[in-house]
């Protein structure tokens, strides 16, 4: 059984193509379609629903020590007001989510993680609990908005007090009002653009996304589902839990070595990522050069020698060709690699390419 | 959904229109193209390829999903509609007039059905 955002019935009223995802039942797109979303999203900007992402509050005495031990990036020194993000490793070194934490206050962390590891998450978590601490899932308490694109700013501004704002990347202001509604504000995303994340108690949810949206409609603002949420994504290489991660890929080998602090005293998968050395694959990008589009597991070839597995693909609006990602034998994974990629049984060619596809400029 | 009465529909969700000396042309309708979204590439088939009832005879992808394209005939191909390869969102724009193949010396065919039967069993679909 699904569960239902607390925005479900405005997608539905929006023209939303609702289908399920992640436990919850989400828009995959509105009337527009994915490619105008996508657009949107990189000219003007997009809205959003992410109520479906899951929230963790962790909270007393020992919650830093917790936090530290249970993730793989050093939360020891870090500012109020300010998010990081880490993978969170089994004792394998693989990886049972990523997510990104916000710094409330010391001895009070919010943790923001994948809506369909939620649970699994809060099982993992609360089962490495040490000393005082509580940990908390909060998520159904929580709506969870995405205005995401180049005008996201001035959307903001003409609802809050623009002073109130977060302005660097990765850091949030806890309580301001959006629209009138008590609000988080952070400067984060899943698109590669710049934009904010806007949480807020789950029964507003309906009325901020309404009044966001009533707000930047004369910008070209326009309501954008899990479609084109997946394209802008994968256009800016964002890993994707599932996909690029999984209980069985190490940090190192997604490219998430940054988030990995292996000089910190101790946390959970350190030691098995110790013994394991360097990454034996590596998560890359591929330019699909030849015709057609490489999904989700597809084999990767270097002549007839299979040299690894794609894990995400796409044909990129903004960019107008397709890409993938995919994880190859390291001594394959150089930038300007010829493969070829097979597509349901047809070979297409591809290049690895750098990371990202789409920079924003 | 839009549906046209000069062709005939196959619970595939194609299209079906008689062009006269046993030639047949076929399109996906515009249900189905509504249900892709946003077409962004079609693997077309070549000219003289024989297409077999039942069977897809040609991939298309939009933004989100691949989906084969079933042949509502048996018969060989006798015209691709090349256009479509460089910008196959003409299927979006008008998919009863963006046909995809023509199928001529036609052995045998679906049970079609008419315009009124096809909504009813996409609307029971959907």
């Amino acid at each position: 059984m699904e569960l239902k955002t607390p925005i479900y019935d405005y997608h539905v009223e929006l023209g939303g193509k609702i289908v399920p995802f992640g436990g919850f039942l989400l828009p995959v797109q509105y009337k527009t379609g994915v490619i105008a979303e996508h657009k949107a999203v990189r000219e003007k900007a997009g809205l959003f629903d992410v109520s479906h992402m899951g929230e963790i509050l962790i909270t007393g005495r020992d919650a830093l020590a917790n936090v530290n031990m249970l993730l793989t990036n050093d939360f020891t020194v870090m500012e109020d007001g300010r998010c990081r993000y880490s993978p969170m490793c089994n004792e394998e070194g693989g990886i049972v989510d990523d997510l990104i934490v916000y710094k409330i206050k010391d001895e009070c962390y919010l943790i923001i993680v994948n809506a369909s590891n939620t649970d699994k998450d809060f099982a993992w978590m609360t089962a490495h609990a040490f000393g005082d601490v509580k940990m908390e899932n909060i998520s159904e308490q929580a709506a969870q908005a995405a205005l995401q694109g180049p005008l996201a700013r001035e959307i903001m501004t003409r609802v809050c007090r623009a002073e109130e704002l977060p302005e660097k990347y990765y850091t949030f202001t806890r309580e301001m009002e959006v629209g009138g509604i008590p609000c988080l504000v952070s400067r984060t995303g899943y698109t590669g653009e710049a934009g904010y994340e806007i949480y807020c108690a789950a029964e507003r949810g309906e009325e901020l996304f309404r009044l966001l949206l009533e707000a930047g409609k004369d910008l070209g603002l326009i309501p954008c589902g899990l479609g084109a949420r997946d394209t802008l994504r994968l256009e800016a290489a964002m890993p994707l839990y599932g996909h690029e991660m999984s209980d069985e890929i190490t940090p190192a080998e997604a490219d998430l070595g940054f988030a990995v602090k292996m000089n910190k005293d101790d946390f959970i998968g350190k030691k098995a990522l110790e013994e394991k050395g360097p990454a034996a694959r590596k998560r890359v990008g591929l330019r699909i050069t030849g015709r057609g589009i490489a999904r989700e597991h597809c084999d990767v070839y270097i002549e007839d020698r299979k040299v690894g597995e794609t894990t995400s693909g796409t044909f990129c609006p903004h960019l107008n060709h397709a890409v993938a990602m995919a994880l190859l034998e390291t001594s394959s994974a150089s930038v300007g690699t010829s493969v070829s990629v097979d597509v349901r049984g047809r070979r297409i060619e591809a290049e690895v390419v750098s990371l990202p596809f789409y920079k924003r400029a | 959904m839009e549906l046209r009465d000069n062709v005939k529909y196959a619970k595939t969700h194609e299209w079906v229109k008689e062009l006269g000396d046993g030639v047949v042309e076929i399109g996906i309708t515009d249900f189905a193209q509504d249900a892709l979204g946003d077409i962004v590439f079609i693997n077309l088939p070549e000219v003289d390829d024989e297409v077999v009832m039942e069977t897809p005879f040609c991939d298309v992808e939009s933004v989100k999903a691949v989906s084969d394209v079933y042949s509502p005939v048996t018969g060989v191909i006798c015209q691709v509609n090349e256009e479509l390869a460089d910008n196959p969102a003409l299927i979006n724009e008008s998919a009863f007039d963006a046909w995809i193949i023509r199928v001529k010396d036609v052995k045998e065919h679906e049970d079609f059905l008419s315009a009124e039967e096809y909504e009813t069993f996409a609307n029971e679909e959907a």
